[in-house]
């Protein structure tokens, strides 16, 4: 210890005092905040260029996203509308189906309709004529069977017979 | 200089030497437990081994 | 790189052995001895490691011829006297000045009168009987030679006679201000440094944001001082004001070890006092930038019982002196014991006089000098670390307490 004191000298302290502060004052600010600040800046933009990067990538990503969205969307929307399509062309060949069916059936309806009034018609007209046809053959033989006595009484006695027979 | 005091300046350096050689070692096992986290576990090291060298500078300059 | 710390301390050791040579040679003549002496040995390193009135590169032998050169004298003894050194003529002769005359002596001015004698004393410990008739220790000077000038300059300096162990010279010493010679390399290492980082911040400005050329090499030294030291033990809030001196330390220390390395013999940080000049700065930056938790923390010690709080205080207040003590011991200490051992082994390679023991400490040497290039980097690391370290005690606002 005492070698130390004894090797202690005021005027180096002084001079190292007085120069390191002179070094410190002039690196300061010739070397230190120049480099710093340098550095400093360098650090920051490297910082927001990468911040800016992930941000990006993020953005990328929800823009993806929405693109999927937008696909799937589409998609959906899309086969909707083939479903619907197919399910209104289903829907119109089936009315018109039924339609025609309808139509068909009334038409075979009014035809089945005519025949039957033609018929009846027909018939009506037949069972006139063939009325009329019975009534001129009843009066031909009638005329015929009348035209003698024996005759208007075979007739007679076979109508009579006709009867009982039934 | 007289004996004693030189002896207990050994002593002091023979302990200080042992505690550096602990700190040294621990920190080496540290190191390779987590070698994550090397820098801190040096600057650890660094700061202990320098206040017990402290230690024993304090003896050998009592003693010269 | 490597090689060429291995080439400067391969220099080292050449010139160390030429000057060890040199010394015995001298020794031959006079007393016609081999090999070199304790006292000389410790005398050779004590004079490698002490600072200096003049540049003193080397001296021939044959002719005595010096080569350096000379540096400013500046003294404080009731009044200022400045004169250069080569006035003293390596301590042949003395110095006039105003009405005081100067003598030189081992890297020493002594401030003597020619008509007085110059005494030579010596330290010893005794024991009292103090008045309080208990017995007590003290230190007494006793004068164990007188010698007129003449006397003292035919004994010692003429024929550079040694001092016997532990005496000194115990006449005036005037308070040197000289431009010594680790004052005067202090002013060369600050410029380069100055001029080093100048350059480096200037390459800035040319290239936007990357540095070239040297700048590109201190970058990462710098970024390591702010990553590693500054913001893990400062914070990020407050490390921005102390980089300054962080960086200013680191690079002082470092250079100027690496500097003590090199064969023109500086030793600036086995200097007690630019170690102090640097821990001082350290005390006086922690205590007038502390906030109000680091008193709170010395005075009055949150979370202990009352009565510790005070028996804490006196220690933790001795605490902040004995921290930057203890950095300067440190560096000193350092710098000091490893240029000792650096010097013995190559001393021993004098002492041994052998091949094989004198290339074995040859080899030795170099390893040493090896590490000593870590060790200087180290120290730096170290001093600038626990700088950071008290800083950040001195603004820390307990938030993780």
């Amino acid at each position: 210890m005492e070698k130390l004191i004894n090797e202690f000298s005021i005027g180096m302290f002084f001079w190292q005092t007085l120069l390191f502060l002179v070094l410190l004052f002039l690196l300061r600010k010739f070397a230190w905040k120049p480099i710093l600040k340098a550095v400093n800046s360098r650090e920051e933009n490297i910082q927001d260029a990468l911040d800016m990067a992930v941000k990006t990538k993020a953005e990328m990503k929800k823009l993806q996203t929405q693109n999927e969205n937008l696909v799937k969307e589409a998609r959906v929307e899309r086969d909707q509308m083939i479903k619907e399509a197919k399910e209104t062309g289903n829907k119109l060949v089936e009315d018109s189906k039924k339609k025609a069916k309808e139509e068909a059936d009334k038409i075979i309806e009014n035809a089945r309709a005519s025949i039957n009034s033609e018929k009846n018609a027909a018939i009506a007209e037949l069972k006139g004529q063939v009325a009329s046809v019975a009534l001129e053959i009843a009066e031909k033989m009638l005329r015929e069977e009348l035209s003698s006595s024996d005759k208007q009484k075979t007739l007679a006695s076979k109508l009579a017979e006709d009867i009982s027979l039934n | 200089m007289e004996i004693p005091v030189m002896v207990g300046a050994g002593l002091v350096v023979i302990g200080a030497g042992i505690g550096i050689g602990k700190i040294g070692g621990s920190a080496m096992e540290a190191i390779a437990r987590q070698p994550e986290a090397t820098g801190k576990i040096q600057t650890a090291m660094l700061i202990a081994a320098a206040l017990i060298e402290g230690i024993g500078f304090a003896a050998l300059f009592a003693v010269g | 790189m490597i090689l060429k710390f291995i080439l400067n301390t391969f220099i080292l050791t050449m010139l160390t052995f030429s000057l060890s040579a040199e010394e015995t040679g001298s020794h031959e003549h006079s007393e016609g001895e081999k090999g070199l002496t304790k006292e000389e040995i410790d005398e050779g390193i004590d004079h490698h490691l002490q600072d200096a009135h003049s540049f003193h590169l080397m001296t021939n032998e044959e002719t005595g011829a010096h080569y350096g050169f000379p540096l400013p004298v500046i003294l404080w003894d009731d009044g200022l006297h400045m004169f250069m050194s080569s006035a003293f003529h390596h301590g042949e002769d003395l110095v006039k000045s105003g009405d005081k005359t100067f003598m030189l002596f081992h890297n020493k001015i002594y401030s003597i009168n020619e008509s007085e004698p110059i005494f030579i004393s010596k330290k010893r410990d005794t024991t009292i009987i103090n008045k309080e008739g208990k017995e007590e220790e003290i230190t007494v000077t006793d004068t164990i030679h007188s010698y007129s000038y003449s006397e003292f300059e035919q004994n010692f300096i003429s024929h550079e006679g040694h001092l016997p162990e532990e005496a000194f010279i115990a006449n005036a010493k005037p308070i040197d201000f000289s431009i010594t010679k680790n004052v005067f390399l202090i002013i060369v290492i600050g410029l380069i440094l100055f001029l080093m980082f100048f350059f480096a911040a200037r390459s800035y400005k040319k290239h936007g944001y990357l540095p070239s050329g040297l700048g590109r090499f201190l970058e990462p030294i710098i970024l390591f001082v702010r990553d590693n030291i500054a913001k893990p033990n400062i914070g990020e809030k407050h490390y921005k004001r102390y980089m300054g001196f962080l960086l200013t330390v680191f690079f002082f220390i470092w250079i100027v070890n690496l500097f003590g390395l090199t064969p023109i013999g500086v030793n600036i940080t086995n200097n007690i006092a630019v170690t102090s000049a640097l821990a001082v700065m350290v005390y006086l930056i922690t205590t007038f930038t502390a906030k109000k938790n680091y008193w709170l923390h010395i005075f009055w010690m949150p979370g202990v019982p009352v009565p510790m709080k005070f028996i804490l205080a006196p220690i933790e207040l001795l605490g902040t002196i004995i921290k930057p003590f203890s950095l300067l011991i440190r560096l000193y200490a350092n710098i000091t014991a490893g240029h000792i051992v650096i010097m013995s082994i190559l001393a021993m390679m004098m002492f041994l006089s052998s091949w094989i023991g004198s290339s074995l400490s040859f080899f030795l040497a170099i390893v040493l000098g090896i590490l000593e290039l870590l060790v200087a980097a180290l120290q730096a690391y170290i001093f600038t670390m626990l700088s950071a370290l008290y800083f950040g005690s001195a603004v820390d606002e307990g938030d993780h307490h």
